[in-house]
């Protein structure tokens, strides 16, 4: 169990949904639960091997609440190199997507996931089939089948809660055919540089419906760049300096639409069927520079090309450039705790500039369950 | 035809005996005595480095390749990879080296385990269920692992058996003459007091007759703070304990500040092979050295 706590302000008055994107992120001034995750892990039999991870987390009214964030079962003995994967989980989708709060190296998620693949990040239940290729070096394919609806599916069949998204409301049609799953790929390959330097990058790319209309699909690719040094001599991991890098990019074909009113007139407005391009990335940096004391710095960035609907009723502040600098320092008293403090510079296109200081701590209770690489 | 076949025949045995047993070895203290007994039949590959802490490989995905395409995987056994290992196995998709298959070897096997806990509590730092994992740097317990490679390494290729076994038998025959050297060097310094960073070293000192019981890091896993160094220097004055023990990959400077205030010495030392200077040749050079050093660094203090 991992429970995450967060403690902080900001300048900006739409913090939940305006300047932290992510479910996780700290939403509010005071204190924010950011949540309190059990994660099991196992084999389940000679054939399968399990894992499960629940978030249990306090609204900022005080409610809380349960999110079944990951429950599969994976084979263990497949011929041919093979892996299937079949329940609820993550997408591999780049690499921040696949991560839990746990592992990340801020106290927030980046803004590129959250703009593109929504609070949650994207995940549903499904299959994935996965294989090692005999390469000399890694090298790894994935293909994903999963349902497309829900919240958990940001930019492809999620009604949205009934509010406008990218000026329209979405309908929440059921599966019609096998082309409304969401499908999704990704390539990634590692290399040692040296004895003590790494490289993981990767190639990622979802396909499936959105709801915007009759014939309306979504696309979003991705690429991904981490790279370490970690000391020959290292102890407990330190010292170390990562590099992680990610870059988004989605085509949105949304339908034409007479359902909402975007000119604030009371009338619904007319927006013809387009396609809507965004595209964000991020960039970090970690240095490990003694035992138990990490600083961090991420630039964010994310854009999007102007829509016909935007052209015609105005801008829409949720796909406006924005800037966002954060510097971090982290402390972990050992590996079962940490204590970070981080400063977030943001500068939105329309809105302005905010300056928002969060600390957050963490503790671990139980077994720690291994990190990936 | 037949002239055909029986080239073909020829060829493939020849490759049979080609065919050499492809090892992964979590770390490099279990590699040396697996190659001992492996010799010229076994390929070995190591994943922890000599120099770095064994609590914290990285799950680099170039191991899941290796482990992907190994016959054996030899790994501690007490959890002391359970930081690394467990992602490197999931993603390796191997079934030969699945729990509970003879390619699974774990070295803790007939070893008795120290410091086993009463107590599960991490209130007492990072401790490990099963016992102190750093159990192989005891020539017993390394005789014990290169008695229990003969047996696994023959369930592998039983047509080598009888090499493992004299290959082992050669191994053990050389412990068996050294322990004694050995001994006989530390004799002199029983009851002798040694102060090291890490808990990791009570195998060693409860086999040649050290006293250890000071430790720089308040608990295991926690880093040294200055009212616990301070109470390490008071208690080193009070005994006399003039020897510091560091291994490579732990923090000298430390061990250096609480000797200059004692008027001990600071001496490297490595549970693995190749962890310091002179261990390169394997498991007997490095408690050779170990050895070695211990003696003159406690007879030029005393």
């Amino acid at each position: 169990m991992v429970a995450t706590f967060a403690v902080g302000g900001s300048t900006a008055n739409d913090i939940a949904g305006g300047t932290q994107l992510g479910g996780h992120d700290p939403n509010q001034r005071g204190f924010t639960v950011q949540g309190a995750e059990l994660n099991l892990q196992g084999g389940v039999d000679p054939y399968f091997r399990g894992n499960a991870n629940i978030a249990y987390l306090l609204g900022d009214s005080g409610e809380t609440g349960v999110e079944l964030e990951e429950a599969w079962l994976e084979t263990v003995a497949l011929p041919g190199n093979l892996q299937i994967r079949a329940g609820q989980y993550l997408t591999d989708f780049g690499r921040i997507n696949t991560q839990h709060p746990h592992s990340w190296g801020f106290v927030d998620a980046p803004i590129v996931s959250g703009r593109l693949l929504g609070e949650d990040g994207l995940r549903n239940p499904g299959v994935r089939l996965s294989w090692l290729a005999p390469t000399p070096f890694y090298s790894e394919l994935f293909f994903g089948m999963q349902n497309s609806q829900g919240g958990t599916a940001y930019s492809f069949r999620d009604n949205h809660d009934n509010e406008a998204f990218l000026g329209r409301l979405n309908d929440e049609r059921g599966v019609k055919a096998f082309s409304d799953m969401l499908f999704s790929t990704r390539y990634a390959a590692s290399f040692d540089l040296s004895e003590t330097q790494t490289l993981l990058g990767g190639l990622s790319a979802l396909f499936g419906p959105n709801s915007s209309g009759g014939d309306t699909d979504t696309q979003v690719y991705g690429t991904d760049v981490y790279w370490k040094w970690k000391s020959p001599r290292a102890h407990g991991g330190f010292p170390f300096v990562s590099w992680q890098t990610e870059a988004m990019f989605r085509r949105y074909v949304a339908g034409a639409s007479t359902s909402v009113d975007l000119n604030a007139d009371s009338i619904p407005d007319f927006v013809p069927r387009e396609t809507i391009s965004d595209w964000g990335m991020y960039t970090q940096i970690l240095w490990g520079f003694r035992p138990g004391w990490v600083a961090g710095l991420r630039g964010d960035f994310v854009t999007g090309q102007q829509a016909a609907y935007e052209r015609l009723y105005g801008a829409d502040l949720s796909r406006a450039q924005r800037w966002r600098f954060s510097p971090n320092l982290t402390w972990y008293p050992s590996e079962f705790s940490k204590i970070r403090l981080q400063y977030n510079y943001d500068d939105r296109e329309a809105i302005g500039v905010d300056h928002s200081v969060w600390l957050q701590f963490e503790f671990l209770l139980g077994a720690h369950a291994a990190h990936k690489f | 035809m037949k002239k055909f076949l029986f080239v073909m025949i020829n060829l493939l045995l020849a490759f049979g005996a080609q065919a050499k047993l492809n090892i992964v070895v979590t770390t490099p203290d279990l590699a040396s005595i697996a190659k001992a007994v492996g010799g010229e039949q076994v390929e070995i590959t190591t994943l922890a480095r000599p120099t770095e802490d064994p609590h914290f490989v990285d799950a680099k995905p170039s191991f899941v390749v290796k482990l992907n395409k190994a016959d054996a995987l030899i790994e501690g056994g007490a959890e002391l990879e359970a930081g690394w290992l467990p992602p490197l196995l999931a993603g390796a998709r191997n079934p030969k080296i699945q729990s509970g298959q003879p390619g699974r070897i774990q070295c803790n096997e007939g070893v008795h385990m120290l410091e086993v806990p009463s107590q599960l509590t991490r209130a007492e730092g990072d401790i490990h269920p099963l016992g102190n994992p750093h159990y192989v740097v005891d020539p017993v317990n390394a005789r014990i692992i290169a008695e229990h490679l003969v047996v696994a390494f023959a369930k592998l290729e039983p047509g080598a058996a009888e090499t493992f076994r004299t290959n082992g038998k050669l191994f053990t025959d050389e412990l068996d003459a050294k322990l004694t050297e050995w001994s006989a060097k530390l004799a002199p310094f029983k009851g002798a007091k040694l102060v090291s960073y890490h808990k990791s070293w009570p195998y060693f000192a409860e086999r040649f007759g050290l006293e250890l019981d000071l430790f720089l890091e308040p608990k295991p896993g926690i880093p040294p703070s200055p009212a616990h160094l301070a109470a390490v220097i008071a208690k080193m004055k009070e005994q006399h304990a003039k020897v510091i023990i560091v291994d490579p990959y732990l923090n000298r400077k430390t061990a250096e500040t609480v000797a200059r205030s004692t008027g001990a010495v600071v001496l490297d030392v490595s549970q693995f092979p190749g962890g310091v200077k002179g261990t390169e040749g394997g498991y007997v050079a490095l408690v050779d050295y170990l050895v070695n050093s211990l003696a003159k660094a406690l007879a030029n203090k005393n």
